[in-house]
Order: structure tokens, then sequence, then C-alpha cells
């Protein structure tokens, strides 16, 4: 028994477009991502079913021409928690909408915190790396100087 | 089949029914508590009736009387048992600290009418995941604690909890959709997706086709378990829910996924060919996570990530395919579920006492509240695996079953193992010296904790404690779980009494021959 061909290349077109939303920083454009994936993996269990047939009651179909039930129930549940789930991410965008006026994924704030610490600790050793040749002591003395005195006579000028 | 099976479905159906009562009296709060404390009991008691019982063999109940195959089975063996009483304790105690908590603050921290309905739902789900003998009701299991677990995580709405709850839920729906594709695929090349048919049909089937759906089934429950490279979500969501929230969602959500994995690789999966890629997995697990928690500086973070690491333990046990392994993952998990929530409730009351949880802004906590330092210090050592505590009993087991594999990639997780336990031990010395023994940037005013969320925390500081007092017969209790998946025999026989179907209604097999699901089974 193979499979239907036009079915296998919509969960393929579905599953391909979800993935690409889902990259996606804006929470509405995953949710449709995640809708998308959601009814894929739905057609998905269609396919696993098997050869579409008769209503699965016994009487009405002889007994090889029943369709298999199982999955539709299955696909039936899922639908169910999607559509929840659907609503869940709605009211989040929308929340996330109201707090910020828009809906985007956002970094996180200690995160990026450690990750520049990071950063800084690393620029401080390669400066120490590249800075071949060292100024002198009195050099550096002099440029300390230069810097704090300088304000000082001018300020006075000024007064 | 003893006369007891009547208690199976009650740590699912006592929360989901009191879930509807506390949600019907959301105007009357005293009465909510009531509900949710006795039906978290009545679980509890439930649970450790289970425990029990089933030392004996497992209770099998085909829900509404259909048989196995045809209908959901629930299936209470010793391995869920022991998962659902541990988990149940640790409900109930972090329920108490929240009520407490509730007491403490005004609302706006955590909104008591909507808290109670969905914590007991999630309990429920926890349960229903546990307890299912049905990898689609598994499935549902998982949906019922993912949703319950979102509205818990975003409680009250506010920007930051938007933010992480963002992370979370876009992470927890795609490891849905995953588990679904696997569902769909094994439906399609076995026609069930029953456990214990499952097991049967799986070896029958291409080996290649049962590595795809092995691979497709891991990668779902090691998002959920927090598995490395699949774990970046945990510490970023976790830190910032109101800390009871935060205590059980660490706690219990990934060892759901710890549980899913140790029961599908043990039933469907014996033959363990993915074990080598597990155990290189189990070690970048333990070793990324602890560097994070080193770098950290917030004390919910660090402890976020030494949850991540220690999941890589609870891998290691199960890669190595052996009893010994077995038996000490189970133990590490019992161990860590107990151990992670109590810090993180004590967490919470430290971030009462000091005012914030930035290690730090964070001081002289030692000298406030002698308590609390006592509290915090058990349970830290108790991680990091110090002697004489479970955590120790816990990783000595794994050490011992990975030298007895001797394997080299063996011996590379134990050296791993090793040092994680050790970088574990700095991080939180660290976090404890600064918190607790560090001289306070800002002099803070002396706190009263209250007893009602001091006690809870102590009960399960207290919990954890029992773990290694009574470590002789609990290890010999996963021994026992441990030997039971390894034969799966029981699990099969006590599903299938007669290696067709269960007890209950069912058409008879001539007449399903013929029928569309037998059909599709024969076509993989």
């Amino acid at each position: 028994m193979s499979p239907n061909l036009v079915l296998v290349v919509t969960i393929a077109v579905l599953f391909t477009v979800g993935v690409y939303l889902l990259l996606e920083r804006s929470l509405s454009r995953v949710l449709i991502g995640v809708i998308l994936i959601g009814n894929g993996a739905n057609l998905l269990f269609l396919v696993a079913g098997g050869a579409a047939g008769g209503p699965p009651i016994v009487g009405v179909t002889p007994d090889g021409e029943m369709s298999d039930p199982l999955p539709q129930a299955m696909v039936l549940t899922a639908i169910v928690i999607t559509l929840g789930m659907t609503a869940f991410l709605l009211a989040m965008a929308y929340r996330s909408w109201q707090l910020h006026r828009h809906d985007e994924v956002q970094d996180d704030v200690e995160d990026r915190r450690i990750a520049r610490l990071a950063a800084i600790d690393e620029l401080a050793v390669r400066d120490s790396d590249e800075e071949g040749p060292v100024p002198t002591l009195d050099e550096e003395a002099a440029e300390a100087h230069d810097e704090t005195d300088e304000g000082h006579p001018v300020e006075e000028v000024a007064r | 089949m003893s006369d007891l099976s009547w208690v199976v479905p009650m740590p699912v159906v006592v929360p989901l029914f009191a879930a509807g009562l506390a949600l019907a009296l959301y105007r009357r709060p005293n009465l909510q508590r009531i509900v949710s404390v006795g039906a978290l009991t009545i679980v509890l008691v439930a649970s450790v009736a289970l425990l029990v019982v089933v030392d004996d063999g497992p209770l099998v109940v085909d829900v509404g009387g259909w048989a196995a195959p045809v209908g959901i089975d629930l299936v209470a063996d010793r391995l869920s048992a022991l998962m659902l009483t541990i988990s149940s304790a640790v409900t109930l105690c972090v329920l108490l600290y929240s009520l407490a908590q509730g007491n403490e603050d005004d609302e706006e921290s955590a909104p008591i009418s909507i808290f109670h309905p969905t914590y007991l739902v999630l309990t429920a789900g926890v349960a229903d995941a546990f307890l299912s003998g049905d990898l689609f009701n598994i499935y549902v299991g998982f949906e019922i604690l993912l949703a319950a677990s979102f509205v818990l995580l975003t409680l009250g709405g506010t920007g930051e909890r938007i933010r992480a709850g963002t992370i979370y839920v876009v992470v927890a729906l795609l490891s849905s959709v995953l588990f679904l594709v696997a569902l769909a695929m094994i439906y399609a090349a076995c026609g069930t997706v029953n456990l214990a048919q499952l097991a049967l049909r799986l070896p029958e089937i291409d080996p290649g086709v049962r590595l795809v759906l092995q691979v497709l089934l891991i990668l779902a429950f090691a998002i959920k378990a927090a598995v490395f490279p699949l774990s970046a979500w945990l510490p970023d969501s976790y830190p910032t829910a109101p800390a009871p929230v935060t205590a059980v969602f660490a706690g219990l959500l990934t060892k759901v996924g710890v549980y899913a994995i140790i029961r599908t690789q043990t039933l469907l999966f014996p033959d363990g060919r993915l074990d080598d890629v597990l155990l290189w997995l189990a070690l970048a697990t333990m070793v990324v996570g602890i560097l994070g928690a080193v770098a950290q500086d917030d004390i919910k973070r660090l402890l976020s990530f030494t949850l991540v690491s220690h999941i890589g333990y609870m891998v290691f046990g199960i890669a190595l395919s052996t009893d010994e392994g077995w038996t000490a993952a189970i133990y590490y998990v019992a161990h860590h579920i107990t151990v992670q929530t109590a810090l993180f409730l004590v967490v919470g009351l430290v971030e009462r006492a000091g005012g914030s949880t930035s290690l730090t802004k964070l001081g002289g906590l030692a000298k406030l509240t002698p308590v609390l330092a006592i509290l915090f210090f058990v349970p830290a050592m108790n991680l990091a695996g110090i002697p004489p505590l479970s955590g120790f009993l816990g990783k000595v087991g794994l050490l011992q079953a990975g030298v007895a594999v001797g394997t080299p990639l063996a011996y590379v997780l134990v050296v791993g193992s090793v040092v994680t336990s050790l970088l574990t031990l700095y991080a939180l010395v660290k976090a404890w010296n600064k918190a607790f023994w560090q001289t306070p940037p800002v002099e803070r005013p002396p706190v009263r904790l209250p007893f009602g969320m001091v006690g809870p925390a102590a009960a399960l500081v207290a919990v954890g404690l029992t773990l290694t007092l009574a470590a002789g017969p609990l290890y010999a209790y996963t021994g026992r779980a441990a030997v039971a998946l390894t034969e799966r025999t029981p699990y099969i026989d006590a599903v299938l009494p007669d290696g067709e179907r269960g007890t209950g209604e069912s058409a008879k097999l001539t007449d399903v021959a013929s029928d569309g699901s037998h059909e599709t089974g024969s076509d993989g």
C-alpha cells in the first residue's frame, strides 16, 4: 500500500513553511508556523492511517473496506490541543504587544549581561597582548598628569 | 491482578476533579485551599499505596473497560509508582509553601484563584505521563502539564515573565510537534501506540525505520528533559517565575522527560543502538551545564544550570543500558527531584530575607537567619554529592555502573561526572560564601520568615535526608525496578495477559484481523 502523494507533498510544504516561520522573531509569525507544522503532523496521521474507506461502523461498511478510525481520533485530540495552545500563544503575543508595542521574542537581560562581562574580560586580555611596545612608566605618568592637570589650570583661568 | 487496581487512576482523576472544583470556588479562597491540599494529600496516599502494592507486580487498568490495545491503559509498575510518590510528596510541599507565600504577600505575586486549579491540572498531567501505558496518552499527559505550566510561568503577565514565557512556550510547542510526528510515524510503522504492543511489534520492523523512530522520540523527550544541545531554553525561562513555580518546574517537569526516555529506551528500544550517542550527550550536558553554572551571578540561574548539568547524570545512567546503570539513574532521579525543589524553595526564602537573588547584592545571611543557612547548606551539599548524603550515594552508584561497563567511553563519563561533581561543589560553595558569609553590601533589617514557608522547605530537605537514611531499601527497590525494566516481560504480560489483549471488552481477534488497523501494521 503506497501513501497518497498529494498528501505527502502537502505535508512537506506545510513543514517547510512552518519551520521557516518558526525561525522568525515575531511571535505572531511563530504562531502561524506552529499552526502550519501542527497541521502537517495531523495530515501525517491521516497518511499513517492508510487508505481512506467507509465509515468504521459494523454493519454499515464491510470489514475490509473500513477506514482506520484510531488515527482520526488522535488527530482530533491533537487539533483540540493545538487550538488551546494557539489561544494561549495569541494571548501572550497580545500581552507582549500591550507591554512593549511589539511581539518579538526578546533577549534575556541577565544572559546578555554575563556575555558582556565575558566579552570585557576577553578584550582586556587581548589588549595586553596586542599593545606591543609597552610605554615606560614615565611616559604613562606624564600622560596621566597631563590629563588630570589640564583641567585645573583651565578652570582656574576661567575663574 | 489485585483488587487494588482502582487506586491506579486516582493520581490523575482526583487532581483533575479538584481542579474543576477549585475553579468553581474561585471566590472562596479558603475552600479552594482545602480542596487543593485535600486532593494532593489523597494523591500522596494513593501513590504510597501503589508503591507498596506494585512491588509484587504491575497494576493495570484498562480505562473504560476496553481491552488494552483497543482502549487506553494505565500501568503502575515500580518505576512509575516511585516517580509518582516522589512527585506527589514534592507537589504537596510546594503547595503548602505557596499557600503560606500567598498569605504573606498580596495577590499580585501569585494570584491564588488561578494558581490552584492550574497547579492541580499540572499534577494531574505529571501523574498521567507517569502512569500511561499508551504512547499517545503520554503525549496528552505532556500537553496537559505543558498547558498548565504555560499559565503558571506567565502568572501575572509581567514583562519579564512574558519574555521568559515566550521562549518556554515556543520550545515546548516545538517538542510537542516532534513528539506528534514521532507518534504518527510509529503508528504508520506498527499500527499501534500501546507501549506493551509496541514492545512486541517494534523488533519485527525494519531496523532503519526503528532507528528513525527512536531518534525522533529521543529528540522530543530530550527537549523536555533539557539534554545538552536542546537545553538552552531552560536557564532562560525558569528563573523568572514565582519561587514555588520554579521549584516544582525544576523538580518535576524535566524529570517527566527523563522518565519518558527511561520508559521508551528500556521497553521499546532495548537494543540500545543510540547508547554511545547518549553517553556523549550526557557528558556534554554535565560539563557544559556546570560551566554555565560557574559563570552565573544570579543564584536562581545558577541553580537552573546545575539542573541542566545533573540531567546529564541521569542520561549517563540510562545510556549505560545495564541493570546497575538504570538502578542508579532511577535513584538519582528520585534524589534530584527532592533536592532541586528544596533548593529552589530555599532560594525563594533567600530572596525574601536578602531582597535579591543576585550574589553581588546578597551577604551576611548566615548571621541574619541561621535557620535558612542550614536549610540551604544541607541540600546544596547533597546536590554536590558530599558523603554520606543521597547525592553521593547516587553518584557512587553511577560511577560503579560506569566502571562495571568498562568501555573507554564509560571511563570518560566516569571522569566527567567526577569533574562535574567537583565543579558543582565549587559553584554552590561560591554561592554559599557570597550569600551567607560575605559582608553585606547593604545592611538588611532582620526579617521574620513565615513558618508556613520555612516548614515545607524544611520538610523537603528532610525528605532528601530520608532518601539518604532509607537508601538501602530504596536502592533495592530501584534495583528491582531496573531488573523489571530489563526483563520487559512483567510489564508486557501485565498489560496483555494472553499476549494479545488486555482485560476488558474488545472484538474477537478473528474479526479484527481484517480491520484497517491491523493492515497498516504490516506495511511498515
